[in-house]
């Protein structure tokens, strides 16, 4: 009997941790729940505030070019085209550079001093502030294009689509090659070595039996990179030019939905001009998602199968 | 005894300056199945990893001595013409994933980069896939991926793909390691229908396996060859008593 009272306060403690343990999972559960709240709620926020220019516009939002505060008639189509345009050729350009690192990196040097530095480097690149980025392009790269634009008997604005998508190449490189990278260097040896025992050269196995094997993770690496550059605001911004007239060619001066609301919002005075750039903000939140979830799900993919 | 298809010198590999093949001098019949057998970690998968100079590829490995294919000194040869002629068999079934049933027999000629017209790719496909005793059961879906046939089939499939490139000898690693009975029995048989056209050299620790599909034996122990030549002497009058010891189960 004597044993079952010295026995109880170790009950009494064990209690005490069933309560912690109960209130650790809920602490961790809530702030879980949290972010998802969090996403719910920014998502509601942006569809109250842009109810009234959807109904005002409706669907015609989406396909007018007009954007004219003046006569407080709106469309998104210009900021859509400039942000697709500038993105995709982004791209474009970023695509060449972000494989050949991945290819270097991920199969021909994969250990050594060499590789770890370009991939810190390369680590290194998104953790630059895009406003820094924005000054380089700037005064480097905007000069650049417009010596070119001269050359090519253009009108040299030099700021415009094609400023804004090299600097962009540049800001989701390391978003492309890391994943790349990991898919590259998860292409399994013995396929490699079935290659070279038939005869083929690294190029051959390079380019015939990793790339088409790495095919849907590189793919994945890309839309990642292509939901960054959709969302890149302040770099764009600086080297766009601003202009609200649809870009007919890559060195037109335009502008994107993440710039005209960074550009717009604060002198946008009346009720219809705010829930219109707010509506901007509720397309460009939703092609973002879109694509970074499809990116995500591939990568999920690709990775069960590794 | 034929004609020696294949010769090594004194042949001795690295990783590092880890030497696991010490040199070793053999010929290899044309026409014959050779087996390299030992216990593991012997050395054997690295001897013919470079006699096709697989074993250079990886960071580190170094070969010395010499090999020669027929007379031509394969170390003084560009690598890839010594592979298309040296074709190989890995442990584990290995085909291409993302290529058909159809892409994997003929991949070498496509990452080689050399043409084939249509119909001579057809009928590569159908002497490879007949010669690996394959053709039967896949010839209905050719388009399939490779890597939905059964472990057996795929490892057939790589037989297949080594032998399209029409080599001179096909090496193989230890090919029914990861194999149930029944798909083992299939390839050995295989590998007794192959030797009319092909010189095969298979390595293997299986003592019973070296037995029933071999003309040659060379035992191997850490890294040396112990004791080399026609299967039925070497198992019914070892001279050495390493290969007496490994042949009767005492170690390996």
């Amino acid at each position: 009997m004597a044993n079952l009272f010295s026995s109880k306060p170790k009950v009494l403690s064990r209690t005490r941790g069933l309560w912690a343990e109960a209130a650790f999972q809920k602490t961790l559960s809530i702030s879980a729940l949290a972010i998802l709240v969090l996403l719910t709620a920014i998502f509601l926020s942006l569809l109250i505030h842009s109810s009234p220019s959807l109904k005002a516009f409706g669907l015609t939002f989406f396909f007018s070019q007009t954007w004219d505060p003046v006569s407080s008639r709106f469309g998104a189509l210009v900021f859509f085209v400039g942000t697709l345009l500038t993105s995709f050729l982004a791209l474009l350009i970023c695509l060449p550079f972000s494989l050949a690192i991945s290819i270097f990196i991920g199969e021909y040097f994969r250990e050594g001093i060499l590789s770890s530095i370009l991939k810190q480097v390369t680590e290194l690149l998104a953790g630059i502030p895009s406003v820094i980025y924005g000054f380089w392009g700037l005064f480097v790269l905007v000069p650049i294009v417009r010596d070119l634009e001269i050359k090519l008997g253009i009108l040299p604005h030099g700021v415009g689509i094609l400023a804004a998508s090299l600097i962009l190449s540049v800001m989701v490189i390391p978003y492309a090659a890391s994943i790349s990278r990991e898919v590259i260097a998860l292409v399994p040896s013995d396929i490699k070595e079935a290659g070279y025992s038939l005869g083929a050269t690294r190029q051959e196995v390079v380019t015939k039996i990793i790339l088409p094997y790495a095919g849907s993770g590189i793919m994945a690496g890309t839309l990642l990179a292509l939901g960054r550059a959709l969302g890149e605001t302040m770099a764009v911004t600086m080297v766009i030019g601003n202009s609200n007239i649809l870009p007919h060619s890559i060195f037109s001066p335009g502008n994107t939905m993440a710039s005209v609301i960074a550009n717009e919002f604060t002198e946008a005075t009346g009720r219809l001009y705010l829930s219109s750039l707010i509506e901007i903000g509720l397309l460009l939140f939703l092609v973002a998602l879109t694509i970074n979830f499809i990116g995500r799900y591939i990568i999920k993919k690709v990775s069960i199968r590794a | 005894m034929g004609s020696k298809v294949l010769r090594t010198e004194n042949l001795s590999a690295y990783f590092r300056d880890n030497r696991v093949v010490n040199r070793v001098s053999l010929s290899i019949p044309e026409n014959m199945v050779t087996t390299i057998m030992g216990p593991s970690g012997c050395g054997k998968t690295t001897l013919i990893r470079c006699f096709n100079r697989i074993h250079e590829l990886i960071p580190g490995a170094r070969v010395e001595g010499r090999v020669f294919l027929r007379d031509e000194d394969v170390y003084a040869t560009d690598p890839m013409i010594i592979r298309r002629r040296i074709g190989m068999v890995f442990q584990r079934p290995n085909p291409f994933p993302t290529m058909s049933i159809y892409d994997n027999v003929i991949a070498g000629y496509r990452l080689n980069g050399i043409k084939l017209g249509h119909g001579e790719r057809d009928a590569m496909v159908e002497e490879s896939l007949k010669k690996a005793a394959l053709w039967d059961e896949v010839k209905d879906h050719l388009n399939r991926k490779g890597t939905f046939l059964s472990g057996g089939q795929q490892q057939r499939l790589c037989i297949a793909r080594a032998l399209a490139m029409n080599p001179d000898i096909l090496l193989l690693d230890e090919p029914t390691s990861a194999l149930d009975p029944k798909a083992t029995a299939r390839v050995e048989q295989l590998v007794e229908e192959l030797k009319k056209t092909v010189t095969l050299i298979l390595v293997t620790h299986n003592v019973a396996q070296a037995g029933r599909v071999s003309d040659f034996t060379a035992f191997l122990y850490l890294g040396e060859l112990i004791e080399y030549g026609p299967t039925e002497q070497l198992h019914t009058a070892p001279k050495d008593t390493r290969t007496e010891e490994f042949l009767t189960g005492k170690f390996g």
